[in-house]
This record gives C-alpha cells, structure tokens and sequence, in this order.
C-alpha cells in the first residue's frame, strides 16, 4: 500500500472516529425533548462498563472460560468482592493484581 | 471547594491505576504497526489521528492482510461506534461548556477516560469544574498512549504478557462499577449486559460491547417500568 493511500485511509478513519466521538457531545441539549432516551442514557454507564470487565474475566483467548483453572475470574471475583465492601480503587487493584500473580506463580 | 486546577489533579489521580494497564496496549500497538511495515511516521500519524486502540490494532492487522481501504475503514468505524454511546452519555454534562471545550473533549473520549468521569460526575453532578476532571483523566491517557506508542515504533519495546498488566484496566473498571450500581433496576441491567458481553463475545468488531449495552439497557427500563407500574412510562 503506497504511502499517500495509507495516510488518506487514517486520516478518513481520524475523521470518522472525531464523528462518533463529537456526535452527542456536540448536540447536547437537544435530546431534552425526549425524555425516554434520557432515560435509557442514565443506564449506559451500569451497563457498558460490566460489558468491558466481564469479557476481562470470563473470556480466555476469546473462549468462555468458567473454571477455577481461569486465574483471571478468580483474582475478578476477589476484586468484585473487595469493591462491593471498600470504596478504595488501589485495594481492589492490589488485589485483583496481586492475587492473579499469585495464582499465575503457583 | 473544587477549582479547575484541584478537579485536573483529581482526574489524572482517577485515571493512574488505568495508566498501568494502558502502556503494554500502547507499545504493542507500536510495534505491530511497524512490523507490518508501515513507515514510523504512518504508524506516528495513527496514533495521533485515530487515537483509538483496538481501531488501531484492527487497522494495522487489516493494512498486514491487504485489505481493500473501504473494508479498513468500516471495520474502524464498528469498533468505534460505542464511542458515541460515551458521547451522548456525557453530553449532558458538557452542555454548558463552549465550542472550542467541546471539541477538544471529544477528541479526547476514550474507553477509559469515559469510565472514570462518568462515575464521578453520577457521584457529584453539581461540580462547575468537571470538565477539568475529565481533561485530567483524558490528558494523562492520551499522554500515556503517545509514550507508549512512540516507544513501541522506535524502541520496539514489548511489556511481557505474563506481567498480566493489562488486567489492570478491567480491575479499576470493577472498582469503579461496583459501588455505583445501586438499586434493582441498575443491578439487573448491570448482570444483563455483562453476561451479553460474555455470551456474544464472538461478535466481531468488540460488537459484543454494544449489543450488550443494548440488552443491559432494555432489562433496565423494563425493570423500572414493571416496578412503577408502568405509570410514568407512556413517551
């Protein structure tokens, strides 16, 4: 691929990408009118971030994995538990982190 | 009481443990762009341009296979359309910021930027200088990518795998999430989603994120309507 197209095709996805970034933000204000969808809003974050962390967690190599062979769901556990209790990132991070390595080692 | 400068430290201070989990994605990112041939300066370019992870990742694997610029172009876009899932969920909070904020905000909105700020702004909605918290957090990850990426292209430095840090970002997501989801409808909209991403997870394009958004999102609703009896739900 020459140089020129490459740099045309990133800089087509720059743009695109600055689209669906900028879309709402650029907006906000007039989906006011559409009490709805603020209400299914306020469940993006609930909702988005446990799809980003359970894939982490569950998934090996893309493969569901629910064993106790998954250090990853193990240590995942742990931290969910420690955070349902402590409101303390570095904890839940320390542990989560720590107990994974530990599990790795043994 | 919150000055810009306070909720900037805040933000960068919410983001660290994130920052750790980010650098062996950034790196790798570099060295697989280079290692596909692509010039340092493209790869630089992307970097700066996309600013994107896993669209870049997809890219630079797609450019390795030949893949004709429309398909490349595509791919990057289904994998970025959750960003304007993010988008329309901070919008509210952006309202009153000027053009040129708004602009420079977007450019900047990230998985992790996102995870960070809406969780505090849903804490402490009132904050006139939440924006500074957000450009904090978005800044010290856009700072860190770079790093990472430009020592990936021109050092060609790996973090080994089995230093597992990029279990890292998934652990702050959790210690973030799990003390913000309260009440039944947040709690069954949370369970729904995570096990459709799990469940989906062979959806190309991370579409297993949106789609389980989706379902998180009408197990919500329904949720609440089925305990308000429906009554305040005839939009």
């Amino acid at each position: 691929m020459s140089e020129n197209l490459l740099f045309l095709i990133i800089i087509a996805i720059g743009v695109i990408t600055y689209a669906t970034r900028s879309s709402f933000i650029m907006i906000a204000g007039s989906t006011d009118k559409f009490p709805y969808f603020q209400k299914a809003l306020r469940f993006v974050p609930v909702t988005v971030l446990p799809a980003l962390i359970m894939p982490a967690l569950f998934c090996h190599n893309g493969i569901p994995d629910i064993s106790i062979g998954n250090e990853r769901l193990v240590a995942g556990i742990l931290a969910i538990v420690i955070a349902m209790y402590k409101k303390n990132v570095l904890l839940t991070l320390c542990a989560g982190m720590g107990s994974l390595w530990i599990l790795q080692a043994i | 009481m919150s000055s810009p400068r306070s909720e900037f430290i805040s933000g960068v201070k919410a983001i660290a443990p994130i920052l750790l989990g980010v650098v062996p994605f950034a790196t790798i990112s570099g060295v697989t762009a280079v290692e596909t041939g692509m010039s340092e300066i493209a790869a630089l370019g992307m970097s700066f341009i996309i600013f994107a992870g896993a669209a870049q990742l997809a890219v630079v694997q797609l450019i390795g296979d030949y893949a004709p610029a429309m398909i490349i172009i595509l791919t990057a876009l289904i994998i970025n359309l959750r960003f304007a899932m993010y988008s329309a969920s901070v919008a509210p909070h952006f309202k009153q910021l000027p053009l040129k904020w708004k602009a420079l905000l977007s450019y900047l909105l990230t998985d992790q930027a996102y995870a960070v700020s809406v969780v505090r702004f849903n804490d402490n909605p009132v904050s006139q200088d939440k924006h500074w918290f957000f450009l904090g957090a978005a800044s010290a990850l856009w700072g860190t990518w770079q790093a990472g990426t430009i020592t990936g292209i021109f050092l060609g430095t790996r973090i080994p795998e089995s230093w597992s840090l990029d279990f890292a970002i998934p652990l702050t997501f959790t210690a973030l999430t799990v003390p913000a989801i309260k009440g039944q409808a947040p709690v069954t909209a949370a369970i729904a989603a995570g096990m459709a991403s799990v469940i989906f997870i062979d959806l190309p394009y991370n579409l297993n994120i949106i789609f389980a958004a989706i379902v998180g999102i009408t197990a919500g609703l329904l949720t609440e309507s089925r305990n308000t009896g429906g009554e305040n739900n005839n939009e």
